[in-house]
């Protein structure tokens, strides 16, 4: 069956565009949002990124500083900003169908 | 023509503040609590999809001499936020005490420390300079910065490379 695509419009968001329910969140969802966001395609690179992010969420109840996802998740910080361009802890967050990150770091 | 509703939309997309899309942020303080703002800013502007270049003049230079770098330090005095009185903070290794303080609550909140800070930053993209006239004052040379410094520019250049960015004196 091919992956069914989600109206964005009719998705839960919170006031900073994230999604509001995690629940709704599904990998194929990501590829859309990160569309929606011009990250364009996802590689294994970016699924790197946001396996770890949501895998941290779920310990922390937030997103990791940047600091903390480069020494962890092997992605530096070149690459981070290569594969997220213009605000890669918002946007990663974002795709990852998480809240806006809390920290300043 | 334009619909009411249309002309509504305009204007009020007209009066939308416009989002910052590059700031310049100047360093001019060499102790810890001087130095640390500005580095944050900076992530932070990076962080938000911001351009982002750092100034550093004067005593912030300190934050970019690869010997010193690694070694400055909270100010204890004539700081009455530090609520030290003056005289105790002028007592030996009380600002050895604070900086040691600081920096195990910063390390707490993932603060990197400046050298990696400041690694951190440039491999975000943002340019990173130190100014001329301090260079020549202190009798420096680019040897005698770390690795992550661009260039030394002068205050014109500063100009010129802030063209279209808020600039940030700190």
């Amino acid at each position: 069956m091919e992956p069914s695509t989600v109206d964005l419009k009719t998705l839960e968001l919170d006031k900073n565009g994230h999604l509001a329910n995690r629940e709704d969140w599904t990998p194929n969802l990501a590829q859309q949002l990160a569309y929606s966001c011009e990250v364009g395609d996802l590689n294994d690179r970016h699924w790197v990124v946001i396996n770890y992010m949501r895998d941290e969420f779920e310990k922390n109840d937030d997103a990791p500083s940047i600091r903390k996802l480069t020494k962890q998740s092997g992605v530096s910080t070149k690459e981070l900003y290569q594969l997220f361009p213009k605000g890669p802890a918002k946007k990663a967050a974002k795709i990852a169908g998480l809240p806006k990150p809390k920290g300043c770091i | 023509m334009k619909t009411n509703a249309e002309t509504f939309e305009s204007n009020v997309a007209e009066t939308l503040p416009k989002p910052i899309e590059k700031v310049s942020i100047i360093i001019s303080k060499g102790s810890l609590e001087g130095v640390y703002p500005g580095l944050i800013m900076a992530n932070g502007a990076r962080m938000e999809g911001i351009e982002a270049t750092l100034f550093f003049t004067f005593f912030g230079l300190d934050a970019v001499i690869d010997k010193r770098m690694d070694n400055l330090k909270v100010a204890t005095v004539g700081n009455p936020a530090m609520h030290i009185p003056t005289m105790i903070g002028g007592l030996p290794g009380m600002s050895s005490f604070a900086t040691h303080k600081m920096k195990e609550e910063m390390e707490k909140i993932d603060i990197p420390p400046v050298r990696e800070f400041l690694e951190m930053i440039h491999d975000t993209g943002a340019e990173i300079y130190v100014c001329k006239a301090t260079v020549d004052m202190f009798h420096l040379e680019k040897d005698d910065f770390c690795e992550f410094v661009d260039e030394i520019i002068t205050v014109g250049d500063f100009y010129e490379k802030s063209a279209g960015a808020e600039v940030i004196f700190t």
